[in-house]
C-alpha cells in the first residue's frame, strides 16, 4: 500500500520547549511547520521543570554573562564545548526577555522587574559567591513556557500531530535528511512526511534507568531514530543525578529548596556539604552534590533504618515561605513520602535525572557528524535541539537552569538559522523509492512476531541493568559487565512478541517500537561509559579516583574529547572538545572544588 | 467493560508530562482499569484532558476546579494517591 504523503517546509519531532520555540520561530517566518508529538503539546516533559531560566539579567544582584559563561564551562568539568557556551550564555537574557514579551508570566520584584532566585553552581565573580540568576514562574516554570509556547505557535499556525510517533529519518542517497516516517496511533498506519528539514527535538532517555524523576514519555525517541540512521551519539556515559530524588519514589524536589535554603543532612543532623563545598555548601553543582551524598551513606551516616538516604530540611524556612515559593514541594513531602516537610526533612537520594549527551551538533543545532578528516561534517537537513542534541554546553555536568536556556537559545538558534538559509525558497528534494520500507520492515516484524517476550518485560530487565551498573556509583568491572549484560539484552529486544495485534491505538505496539529506542540509548551510555578511563563530571569511576597527576580522576591529557557512539558496529570514536570560545579568552582547566 | 481500544486509548492518555502523574495514574489503571465501567471511563478522560499542573492540583486536593461530572473519579484518584 502506497504511503500517505504530507509534504511541509520543516517537520519538527517533539513539542516540548526546544521543539515549540523552534517551530514558533520557522512558523513566524512564514513557513509550512509540522510539529509531531506523541502526546498533547502541553503535556510535554518540560512541564516538570520547576526551578527556572538561567540568565545573567543582574535583578537581584551584581551579574554579568561572562560570570555565567565561568560558571558554566567549570560545571562542565570542562568537557563543554566553549564556543557554545559563550553562545548560550550571551544569549540567555535576549530569549527570557523574549519570552516575557510573549506573556510568559515571571515571578517579579516589587520595582516589576524579574525576580530571580539563586540556583546550584551559578555564582558572582568567578565562584566567589552564590548569585541569583534563575528567571522563574514560581515552582511551574516549565508549565509557563509550554503554555506560552503553544499559545503562540498556534496564532502562527504552526501544524500540531498530535499522537503521532516519528519512527525514522529518511536520507537520500547523498546522505541528506529529506523526511521522517511517523505512525499515527489513531490508526495505525505509517505515513510518510517530506521536508527540507527534520527538527529532532525529542528529549532524553531517562527511562533507561530505573530511579529516574523522568516521565514516562522519555524513551529517547530521536536518539534511537539518529542511531539507526547511521548518526554517532555523542557523550552519552554523562548522567545527571539529580541531588533530591525522593527516597522510593524518584519524584524530584527541585533544586529551588536549595536555592530558598533547605539544607542536606546526615544522620547525625549535621551540615556535611559545609565539608565538601565550604563556599557554596548546598549550592554546588549537582553532581558533586550527588557524590557527596553517596560517600555520607557509604561512610555510614545516610538516614533511615537501612542508612540508605539523606535528610532534606526546609523546616526553618516556615510554612508561609515554603507555602508561597515551593508549594508543590509541601504537596510531593505529603503525597509521595508521607512528611509534611514544614515540620520535618524529607528522604532524598540522587535520581537519574537528565542526559547531557545526545546527537551531535554546531551552535545552530544542525547534526554534525565526523568525515573525511573533518569531525564536524554537516548533515543536510537533519537538526537536533534540546535534551535530545549534544552541543554541547553541559558537557559532563549541566548546571540547574540551564536546561530551559538550552532549549530556547538553540531552538530559537536552529530556527533562525533556517530562516536566514532561505528555507522556504529551496525546493524540496527528492523522496527516494524506498523512504517507508525500513519502518514498514520493523512494524511488519513486530505484528508477525510470535514466541518472544514482551515490550516491558524487556524494557524492565533493561532499567535493572543500567541501574545497577551505569549509576551514580560506578566502576570499571561494574560497567564491563554492564556492556555485557546490555548487549545480550539488546539481543532479546530483536525478538519481542506482541499479544495484541491490532492496529488502532495499539500501545503494546508503540511500546515496542520505544524499547529499540531505549536500546540504542542504552547501549551508546553503557559502551561509552566502560569506555572511558577517568571520572569527569557525572561519569565518577572509583577505579579513577584523586591523584596529584589526576585530580579527582580527570585526566585531561587522555580524555578532555567527546565520544561518538556508532551503532552499527557497537563502535566508538572520539572528537576533539572546543576550547576556544566565539569573542572571549579560554577558560583553562583546573581541578573543579567548590 | 471498556473494549480494548478504550483501554488502550485511556493508558496512553495516561502518559503525562511528569512523574507524579504517571504514578498515580499508573497505581489507578492497574488496579481499576480493567473493570472500569462506561461512567468511570468517561469521567477520567475528561480529567485527562486538562493540563498536567491542572490535574495534579486536583489529585492533590488542592484545587476543586474540576470538570463538572467527574467528582467520583477524583475521589478514586485521590484515594489511589494516598494509598502508599
Amino acid at each position: 500500500m502506497a504511503q500517505t504523503i504530507h509534504k511541509y517546509d520543516a517537520v519538527v519531532v517533539g513539542a516540548g520547549g526546544a521543539g515549540m520555540r523552534c517551530s514558533l520561530q520557522l512558523a513566524k517566518a512564514g513557513l509550512r511547520v509540522a510539529v509531531l508529538s506523541k502526546v498533547f503539546p502541553t503535556r510535554s516533559h518540560t512541564v516538570a521543570a520547576q526551578g527556572g531560566i538561567g540568565a545573567s539579567l543582574g535583578n537581584m544582584d551584581e551579574d554579568n554573562w561572562h560570570y555565567h559563561f565561568y560558571d558554566t564551562v567549570k560545571g562542565s568539568d570542562w568537557l563543554g564545548d566553549q564556543d557554545a557556551i559563550e553562545f548560550m550564555c550571551r544569549e540567555a537574557p535576549k530569549v527570557v526577555y523574549e519570552l516575557e514579551h510573549m506573556g510568559m508570566p515571571f515571578d517579579r520584584n516589587p520595582d516589576g522587574t524579574i525576580y530571580q532566585r539563586p540556583f546550584g553552581g551559578h555564582s558572582a565573580n568567578y565562584g566567589e559567591k552564590p548569585v541569583p540568576r534563575a528567571c522563574a514562574a514560581a515552582d511551574r516554570t516549565g508549565h509557563a513556557m509550554l503554555h506560552t509556547l503553544y499559545q503562540n505557535n498556534v496564532r502562527n499556525k504552526t501544524q500540531f500531530f498530535v499522537e503521532w510517533m516519528a519512527l525514522d529519518l529518511i536520507r537520500d542517497s547523498e546522505g541528506d535528511c529529506v523526511g521522517v516516517t511517523a505512525l499515527e496511533m489513531e490508526t495505525g498506519e505509517v505515513a510518510i512526511f517530506h521536508a527540507k528539514c527534520v527538527l529532532l527535538a525529542t528529549g532524553g532517555a531517562g527511562r533507561i534507568f530505573a530511579a529516574s524523576t523522568n516521565a514516562f514519555i522519555n524513551t529517547g525517541d530521536g536518539l534511537g531514530m539518529a542511531a539507526r540512521a547511521g548518526i554517532p551519539l555523542e557523550d552519552m556515559e554523562f548522567w545527571q543525578f539529580h541531588p533530591t530524588g525522593v527516597h522510593n519514589a524518584g519524584v524530584l524536589l527541585t533544586e529551588g529548596c536549595r536555592g530558598e535554603g533547605a539544607i542536606l543532612r546526615n544522620k547525625n543532623g549535621e551540615r556535611f556539604m559545609e565539608r565538601y563545598a565550604p563556599k557554596l555548601k548546598d549550592l554546588a553543582p549537582r553532581d558533586f552534590i550527588s557524590r557527596c551524598m553517596d560517600q555520607e551513606i557509604k561512610e555510614g551516616r545516610g538516614c533511615g533504618p537501612n542508612g540508605d538516604y539523606i535528610q532534606l530540611d526546609l523546616t526553618h524556612l516556615g510554612g508561609e515561605t515554603i507555602m508561597k515559593r515551593l508549594p508543590s514541594v509541601h504537596e510531593i513531602g505529603k503525597n509521595f513520602a508521607n512528611v509534611d516537610v514544614i515540620k520535618e526533612p524529607i528522604p532524598v537520594v540522587p535520581t537519574i535525572h537528565y542526559q547531557m549527551g545526545g546527537i551531535p551538533t554546531n551552535i545552530h543545532g544542525q547534526v554534525v557528524v565526523p568525515k573525511n578528516g573533518n569531525p564536524n561534517t554537516i548533515v543536510n537537513g537533519l537538526y537536533a535541539i534540546g535534551e535530545a542534541s549534544c552541543v554541547s554546553v553541559h558537557g559532563a555536568n549541566r548546571l540547574g537552569t540551564n536546561s530551559l536556556l538550552d532549549l530556547l537559545v538553540f531552538g530559537r538558534a536552529a530556527g533562525n538559522h533556517l530562516v536566514e538559509t532561505a528555507l522556504g525558497s529551496k525546493a524540496h528534494k527528492s523522496l527516494p523509492a524506498d523512504a517507508a520500507d525500513y519502518s514498514l520492515s520493523r512494524v511488519a516484524v513486530l505484528d508477525n512476531s510470535s514466541g518472544g517476550e514482551y515490550p516491558q518485560d524487556v524494557a524492565n530487565d533493561l532499567r535493572k541493568t543500567m541501574q545497577l551498573h551505569a549509576g551514580v556509583f560506578r566502576t570499571q568491572a561494574s560497567m564491563d559487565e554492564g556492556v555485557e549484560k546490555v548487549i545480550a539484552i539488546d539481543e532479546r529486544a530483536k525478538h519481542l512478541s506482541l499479544k495484541d495485534k491490532s492496529k488502532v491505538f495499539n500501545t503494546a505496539r508503540i511500546e515496542a517500537l520505544e524499547v529499540a529506542n531505549l536500546m540504542e540509548a542504552a547501549k551508546a551510555t553503557m559502551v561509552s561509559a566502560a569506555a572511558r578511563k577517568e571520572s569527569r563530571g557525572a561519569h565518577t569511576v572509583d577505579d579513577y579516583g584523586d591523584t596529584p597527576e589526576h585530580p579527582l580522576g580527570r585526566n585531561d591529557q587522555e580524555w578532555m574529547k567527546h565520544s561518538l557512539w556508532y551503532s552499527e558496529g557497537n563502535r566508538l570514536d572520539y572528537k576533539p572538545v572546543n576550547l576556544k570560545p566565539l569573542t572571549v579568552e579560554s577558560i583553562p582547566p583546573v581541578k573543579r572544588t567548590f | 467493560m471498556l473494549t480494548d481500544v478504550q483501554l488502550s486509548k485511556l493508558r496512553w492518555r495516561c502518559r503525562r508530562g511528569f512523574l507524579e502523574n504517571d504514578l498515580v495514574l499508573e497505581r489507578l489503571l492497574k488496579a481499576r482499569g480493567h473493570a472500569f465501567t462506561d461512567v468511570e471511563h468517561d469521567q477520567l478522560c475528561s480529567l485527562l484532558a486538562l493540563d498536567d499542573n491542572d490535574l495534579w492540583d486536583i489529585i492533590a486536593g488542592r484545587s476543586s476546579a474540576f470538570p463538572e461530572g467527574t467528582s467520583d473519579m477524583v475521589q478514586t484518584l485521590r484515594s489511589t494517591l494516598t494509598t502508599h
